[in-house]
């Protein structure tokens, strides 16, 4: 067999690799170097990889079965050092390969712009899954990121860590984001809805420095402007990796020439990817390095091929900001612009024609038509007769109806659906009709939105063309291996079909188990006892331990036990209570917990419901430590005692979780309210945060301090104590009613956008719905379930059923 | 031959839930599915001793409480990528009564 070396496991070279294999299995051994250490991912989706939406094991493309099944031989975390021409062979620092034919993919290089500072820790670039490992690790949370660089790449990186909770600036050299491929209105467009998801933007800004001692701390412009920065991505473009080739005397550019066949000066080296230079020119989006692939494969196996590149789309992958450009968008002689606006909504769209064919395409905020505005910019067709409506888009020609089927339907087999794969119309109906009736399958067997994934709707439409009422769309991820259907869907059939048993749920949405499992059962349970608090009897057996006992099961077995101390205020009577407990259950430890409260831990299960009654005698109630519901309301004295005091924020506190208190949420409900801005009660990194001013009360959300931390943002601000009340209830139903199970209020807040929330809450006619439909679900939650166990009849349940050890001594 | 003791009446377990009976050989979790099928496995999960009566019981399965391996009732083997197994023990019902080895009634012979 013929050998064939390939250095870089990039997107490229996964492709060749892939063509090869199905042209010619058999004909070349490969050996694959890569200097990370791993095969093959899709490096499109590091962005959603970065903001938490994926993981990198969902953006592997090849695996180590693959490599196994087509024996290559993988050197994977081994970059090549030394290119003998001579010889033809490579050599690594851990030894060397022979080859017939080299192929060189090393991609390329993020450019470190040459600026004191740039060494610093904290200074990291975004390019391969080690840089969005160093992001995600640096744990961005509640931190400051400047990200140098409002290119694709580096609005990527600044939207990924803004979902990851940092305050994100985005330093920009040009007047307006993404100059490359957008026209300054739509670039402001941009800006404008990054601003409103809390990114700053500073254009025009050239970093003079990256200050800090021993780690990144801010970032200087040559404006005089510092920009706080515990972590700085360098993003402001790339360079082709050509260190290789320089050193073996091939000829370079700035990219490694190539011929159209992709043959570089050497007969027996190829070379592919960013890494190239075609004719002048360098390539850095995905799509034509799917047709080098493509010809290279061809070259490879003695066939005639020649490269051509093609304009390519761009979309940006940031959720909520929908642009798409094409083509050439500057202003000329002879060129003539047609430009629609919808400022109300948000909406540009600009067509730039030359002799009656579109040249430039740049839209935002509804990209429907981009395709099809780019497929006639591709086949150079004359657009003069539908100039007057051209801009509405294919459903105003023809008499098209205003239907998106209709506008798929109208397209020509020839047209590309799949733009980074270069796959068009008909590839797919005759995938199709070849029996790939799943997305999975279309992609399986063309590629289709199988890269970006941004036409992922397209290709269903087409395939729902093909199929007609026998597709039906996939479902997002399921919520575990149960079901197929997401926590959204199961949450929405239940409230459409009116499910309200998890039997029912089950049969009706077909469970592919019998029973579910430890990770549906408790959600269904949730989602049942919040859309129906009066049908709906809540099912023990589906919770978890602790809800299930009313306590926290510790690493021995035993429990703990937190009673609630309202507002964090005790009375002499109660902790005597506590301490008669503690003394006559023998509880190993008594310890305050940071929610303004007792926890006595290392209580035997038998033993919980007589300890419930002795506390429950003395007027003491579950505190619910253990629940995904209402933990605590932590307060500070407020102007009862303190001489900074604005109001009585401990009076609020208690009826804070007098009202709430019992109640059941999809993650556990911490609540502070501070009587003045020093904010003792630390109520701005909670769930729900009030912080009591002279004038009133300032309401903010989404906190947290775990595993994140996160500082609150601002909800409402109400000098009225009343409404501050029906506000923080509103804000806890809507929580309830929406997110889903396990998502913590500051992450469901993320999700559906804080303006959302806002919307809801400020609507008086919804907040006093939301109001009434939590007082609904509290007429049967808002009891002690202590004093619901510790009956009689109850409590002989929670000791054994029975003790053998007694009939062996008998 | 097994010998059977009566431990208990079968309505005595909610459905998909356990009780435990204390023994000479150490705690036995007794399970009863959503049909009435009856289990009994030792009271502690192989890999860090949790109490498996505490878990959630889906069909034949229980996922242990403390870091969710799951195990199959039948045979006391861990599921999925967790390797291990708990001890089961012979039980059924007879006439609503839950019977089980009276094995765990005499102590381990030391071994």
């Amino acid at each position: 067999m013929k050998k064939l070396v390939v250095i870089g496991a990039g997107m490229a070279s996964g492709r060749l690799l892939e063509q090869l294999f199905e042209a010619a299995p058999g004909e070349w051994h490969v050996t694959l170097f890569n200097a990370e250490p791993r095969g093959n991912y899709n490096r499109l989706m590091l962005s959603p990889v970065l903001s938490g939406e994926k993981t990198y094991e969902q953006i592997v493309t090849h695996d180590a079965d693959w490599y196994a099944a087509h024996g290559v031989d993988c050197r994977f975390g081994e970059p090549v050092v030394r290119i003998d021409r001579a010889n033809r062979a490579v050599y690594s620092n851990a030894g060397g390969a022979p080859y017939d034919a080299l192929v060189i993919a090393t991609g390329s290089a993020p450019f470190i712009i040459p600026v004191p500072g740039r060494d610093l820790p904290g200074v990291v670039t975004y390019r391969d899954l080690e840089d969005t490992n160093a992001m995600i690790e640096a744990g961005v949370a509640g931190k400051d990121a400047v990200v140098i660089g409002g290119g694709l790449l580096g609005l990527e990186a600044a939207a990924g860590m803004a979902a990851r909770g940092a305050r994100v600036t985005v330093v920009h050299l040009m007047g307006h984001l993404m100059e490359r491929q957008l026209d300054p209105a739509a670039g402001y467009l941009l800006q404008r809805d990054l601003e409103r998801r809390g990114i700053k933007v500073h254009c025009k800004g050239a970093t003079k420095a990256i200050l800090g001692h021993g780690q990144a701390e801010a970032v200087l412009l040559e404006d005089g402007t510092v920009h706080p920065a515990d972590l700085v991505c360098m993003a402001v473009g790339i360079r082709p990796e050509v260190r290789l080739a320089n050193d073996a005397h091939l000829e370079v550019e700035r990219g490694i020439v190539v011929d159209d066949a992709l043959r570089t000066s050497d007969p027996h080296i190829f070379a592919l990817g960013e890494c190239v230079e075609h004719r002048g020119q360098v390539f850095g989006l995905v799509a034509p390095l799917y047709d080098q692939a493509k010809v290279l494969a061809r070259t490879l196996l003695g066939e005639e091929a020649a490269f051509r590149p093609v304009q390519t789309a761009t979309k940006l992958k940031v959720t909520g900001c929908d642009l798409f450009s094409a083509g050439d968008f500057a202003e000329g002689e002879g060129r003539e612009d047609i430009v629609f606006r919808d400022p109300g909504r948000g909406i540009y769209k600009r067509l730039v024609l030359e002799n009656d064919r579109i040249v430039g395409v740049v839209m935002y905020g509804d990209t429907a038509d981009g395709n099809w505005f780019y497929g006639l910019m591709k086949d150079e067709t004359d657009v003069g007769e539908m100039r007057d409506t051209l801009i509405f888009g294919p459903a105003f020609q023809g008499g098209a109806k205003l239907d998106p089927m209709a506008a798929v339907a109208a397209l020509p087999p020839e047209a590309e659906i799949c733009g980074c794969n270069g796959v068009c119309k008909g590839a797919i109906t005759d995938a199709v009709l070849n029996g790939a009736t799943t997305l999975e399958a279309v992609r399986a067997c063309t590629k289709a939105s199988g890269s970006c994934g941004t036409c992922t709707g397209l290709v269903e439409q087409v395939m729902k063309l093909t199929l007609g009422d026998g597709f039906v769309a996939p479902a997002p991820a399921g919520m575990c291996k149960c079901t197929d259907h997401s926590h959204e869907d199961v949450r929405r059939l239940i409230r459409s079909m009116g499910l309200k048993s998890i039997p029912a749920v089950m049969q009706e949405l077909g469970w592919k188990t019998v029973g579910g499992c430890h990770s549906c059962r408790p959600a269904l349970n949730y989602y049942l006892l919040a859309e129906y608090p009066l049908d709906y009897r809540d099912d023990r057996q589906s919770r978890f331990v602790n809800e299930r006992n009313h306590a926290n099961i510790q690493k021995d077995g035993t429990y703990s036990v937190v009673p609630r101390m309202w507002g964090g205020v005790t009375t002499p009577s109660e902790l005597r209570a506590i301490a008669d407990a503690a003394e006559k259950y023998a509880v190993p430890m008594v310890k305050v917990t940071g929610g303004q409260r007792i926890d006595l831990l290392g209580v035997k299960k038998e033993d919980l419901p007589h300890m419930w009654a002795d506390l429950n005698a003395a007027g003491l109630v579950s505190g619910h430590a253990y629940s995904k519901g209402l933990r605590t309301v932590k307060t500070c004295v407020g102007s009862e005692f303190c001489r900074f005091g604005t109001q009585d924020s401990t009076g609020l506190g208690i009826r804070l979780e007098k009202l709430l208190w019992g109640s059941w949420t999809p993650h556990k409900v911490k609540l502070g309210v501070s009587g003045c801005p020093r904010n003792c009660a630390e109520a701005t990194c909670k769930d729900v945060g009030v912080v009591c001013v002279d004038s009133g009360y300032q309401i903010s959300v989404a906190g947290a301090a775990g595993m994140e931390v996160k500082e609150t943002e601002p909800l409402a601000t109400t000098p009225s104590e009343d409404e501050a009340v029906e506000i923080i209830t509103a804000f806890v139903q809507l929580y309830r009613e929406h997110a889903r199970y396990l998502d913590r209020p500051y992450k469901w807040v993320a999700k559906v956008g804080l303006d959302w929330v806002r919307e809801q809450i400020e609507d008086v006619p919804t907040r006093r719905a939301l109001v009434e439909r939590f007082e609904i679900s509290q007429s049967v939650y808002r009891r002690d379930p202590w004093a619901e166990h510790s009956t009689t009849t109850e409590t002989p349940k929670w000791a054994p059923l029975a003790d053998l050890t007694l009939e062996a001594a008998e | 031959m097994t010998v059977f003791i009566d431990i208990g009446a079968l309505e005595d377990i909610p459905r998909q839930g356990a009780r435990v009976i204390r023994t000479a050989q150490g705690c036995v979790a007794v399970f009863r599915t959503m049909d009435d099928r009856v289990f009994a496995l030792d009271d502690r999960c192989p890999h860090k001793g949790g109490p498996l009566s505490e878990g959630i019981v889906h069909g034949d399965r229980v996922t242990c409480p403390l870091h969710n391996w799951v195990f199959d009732m039948n045979s006391g083997t861990a599921q999925g990528a967790d390797e291990g197994a708990v001890r089961t023990w012979p039980v059924r019902v007879e006439q609503g009564r839950i019977l089980i080895s009276a094995e765990l009634v005499s102590r381990p012979r030391a071994a």
